[in-house]
């Protein structure tokens, strides 16, 4: 037998296990508190360093310059935070992401003053149960602000969709807030791979959760969404900023790995008319982001697991966070706030656990890469 | 007497030379599953001695007074291994053994165990003509000895066996229950086609484990912790299957060992 190394993570599971283990029959204050007070145990020990969520900005953005210089500043600027990616499995199987999750919740109540709003970015659970999402909403039910649920893959493919459209109902809708528009988009529709196998909901679940198997049909927004988001956008003027939440990145990254919407460009092209654009999408589980003509887009960080970068693809304006630390359970990971100016447009936060947070300028996206440009990796994918 | 293997390197470091090959019944399994390996026939020592064999699985010599368990001096070891491989040269006149250092193509590296000075290590004696083989090269090409008789169904053989290991590699990789983990987490899930595994890095310094780390401690690793699962043995063939896939993998990307 090989001798047994035991990792720092390893020590601190270990130490950490005899107080976790009564957590299955707690309620999810006490919950919180046991995670709190064991967490720190660990950090005084040195296992781990300590980190609170660090603002870099100003919560709210001053108003911009180049927003009032262009006439378009006005309208108040407004933060709101983000979590997602939390892929929680029932809460008897599994703690290590029940951890990421409540870390995120933390973080965001830390915050002061509060964001407007938390959107939750999807893949909320790991293989679609009921009661993931369940744990799941209870645990964002600690959230101080307002939340705004997006549904992820993850979430949907098992029952295709009825738990979560019961717990927080139709997965697109739009609402206006400080004078931007603001569209939540289904956007993880798949063609039907699963009737012509008869695969049992659980295997049609299993096989949308792994990236690599080649077998499910890549996500689309669909026809009928794509239509509701016409619809909606019917109605809003073509000066108003728009910010669309979407799963899927809703442009073509890495096929293989579905870091992808098969209809992208039909999307795009109803976005197209609107000065403005910021798309917010969940899914890749890396520091993202892109510009693609009006539209900029930024994917979110996961609470769970880091991705590592797809071998082709990759924005030109991406510059990639560091490669994760297999050693520490929450490096790669984090949540992350946008401050929106006046113009409409958002200046974003990565905020990585265990690392500095990484500042991500509207500016740098709409010069395309001339202006603000974030900190360069030492650690790239290779 | 027990069969037992002895593995001798031999001083010019040009020879690997198996002994009494006898594998035992659980690595038998971690090669494969299903039938079992086909095992060089040992002969019986006759003298009291062990019986030696070369990797051909025929040419043999005993070396008297060696007990069983019991290793031979280097000086001993070395004339075993010149002894069996003239005898090998005179069973085969027309093939040529192929010593890495004196094929010119290929960088003069120093073989640290050279310094002896055993003179195996000098070329000369053996390197016989490169007339009429069993199989006529093509125009340009050396001559081979094994390799050279087997057919391309043999090379379609190996090729299938291999991409099987490795399929079961992938299986067991994508597989939280293969992997015995206790919280439904498979690996594919944060290393998607093995993506950011690194097989080429190995061996590397891992601070965290303290030491210079093979492949399969980080797979190990991997297993016990965001798998929560238990430790393969080293000889497992889940492991050795993991190994494979990942490796597979990463084909034709250059090794860099040691590299973070
Ligand atoms: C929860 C996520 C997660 C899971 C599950 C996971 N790993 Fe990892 N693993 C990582 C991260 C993050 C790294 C660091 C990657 C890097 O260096 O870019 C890593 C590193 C590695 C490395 C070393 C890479 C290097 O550059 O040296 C190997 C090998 C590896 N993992 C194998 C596995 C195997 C095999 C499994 C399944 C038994 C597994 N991992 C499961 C997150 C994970
Ligand atoms: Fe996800
Ligand atoms: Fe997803």
């Amino acid at each position: 037998m090989a001798a047994r190394h035991k990792s720092v993570e390893t020590k601190y599971m270990e130490e950490r296990d005899a107080v976790l283990r009564g957590l299955r029959g707690l309620d999810r204050r006490t919950f919180l508190k046991v995670l709190a007070a064991s967490a720190g145990a660990v950090m005084s020990k040195g296992l781990i360093t300590p980190h609170s969520f660090q603002l870099v900005e100003v919560a709210n953005a001053a108003p911009d310059k180049t927003a009032e210089a262009t006439g378009m500043a006005g309208k108040p600027p407004f933060t709101f935070a983000y979590i997602s990616d939390t892929h929680l499995y029932p809460r008897t199987l599994n703690q290590r992401f029940v951890r990421g999750a409540v870390k995120a919740v933390e973080d965001v109540n830390a915050l002061d003053p509060q964001p407007d709003f938390v959107l939750f970015g999807g893949d909320l659970a790991q293989t679609g149960r009921h009661e993931e999402l369940e744990l799941g909403r209870q645990i964002l039910a600690e959230l101080k602000a307002p939340v705004k649920m997006m549904v992820g893959e993850h979430d949907w493919f098992y029952d295709l969709g009825d738990s979560w459209k019961d717990m927080f109902g139709p997965p697109n809708y739009s609402f206006d807030w400080k004078g931007v528009h603001v569209v939540v988009l289904m956007s993880v529709h798949e063609k039907d791979f699963w009737t012509a196998r008869k695969l049992t909901p659980a295997e049609r679940m299993g096989i949308v959760a792994g990236l690599d198997n080649g077998i499910q049909s890549r996500f689309e927004v669909g026809d009928e969404e794509r239509k509701w988001l016409s619809d909606d956008l019917a109605k809003v003027p073509h000066t108003t900023p728009l910010l669309v939440f979407s799963h899927s990145p809703l442009y073509k990254y890495y096929r293989n790995w579905n870091f992808w919407t098969e209809d992208a460009e039909q999307v795009q092209a109803i976005l197209k008319p609107y000065k403005h654009v910021t798309v917010i999408h969940g899914h890749t589980h890396q520091m993202l982001y892109n510009q693609i003509a009006n539209i900029s887009f930024y994917g979110m960080l996961s609470t769970a697991w880091p991705w590592p970068y797809a071998p082709t693809g990759l924005p030109p304006l991406t510059i990639q966070m560091n490669r994760a630390d297999p050693f520490d359970q929450f490096d790669g990971l984090g949540d992350g706030q946008l401050n929106v100016r006046p113009d409409g447009l958002a200046d974003k936060i990565y905020n990585l656990w265990d690392r500095n947070p990484v500042s991500v300028k509207a500016d740098y996206l709409i010069s395309h890469g001339k202006v603000a440009r974030p900190p360069a990796p030492q650690f790239a994918s290779y | 007497m027990t069969r037992r293997s002895i593995a001798l390197v031999t001083a010019a470091g040009c020879a690997a030379i198996l002994a009494a090959v006898a594998y035992a019944p659980q690595v038998l399994r971690a090669q494969q599953a299903q039938a079992p390996l086909p095992i060089h026939q040992v002969p019986q020592a006759k003298d009291g001695g062990v019986v030696v064999m070369l990797c051909d699985g025929k040419t043999s010599m005993e070396v008297k007074g060696l007990k069983t368990g019991e290793s031979m001096s280097h000086a001993q070891a070395v004339e075993v291994t010149r002894e069996l491989m003239a005898q090998w040269q005179r069973e085969h006149p027309n093939e040529k053994w192929q010593m890495a250092q004196t094929d010119e193509s290929s960088q003069p590296v120093p073989a640290p165990s050279a310094a002896s000075g055993a003179d195996v290590s000098k070329p000369s004696s053996t390197v016989p003509s490169m007339e009429a083989g069993a199989k006529p090269p093509a125009k340009g090409m050396q001559q081979g000895d094994t390799y050279a008789s087997f057919t391309d169904r043999d090379y379609k053989v190996w090729k299938n066996e291999t991409d099987n290991f490795v399929a079961e590699g992938k299986r067991i990789f994508h597989s939280d229950k293969e992997l015995g983990g206790t919280i439904g987490v498979s690996c594919d899930m944060c290393h998607p086609d093995a993506s950011n595994t690194h097989p080429e890095t190995y061996p590397k310094y891992q601070v965290q484990l303290q030491k210079v780390a093979l492949l399969r401690d980080m797979i190990n690793w991997c297993i016990e912790n965001p798998v929560k699962g238990k430790a393969f043995d080293p000889n497992d063939p889940k492991l050795r299957a993991l190994e494979a896939y990942i490796l597979a993998q990463r084909k034709g990307v250059p090794l860099n060992y040691g590299k973070h």
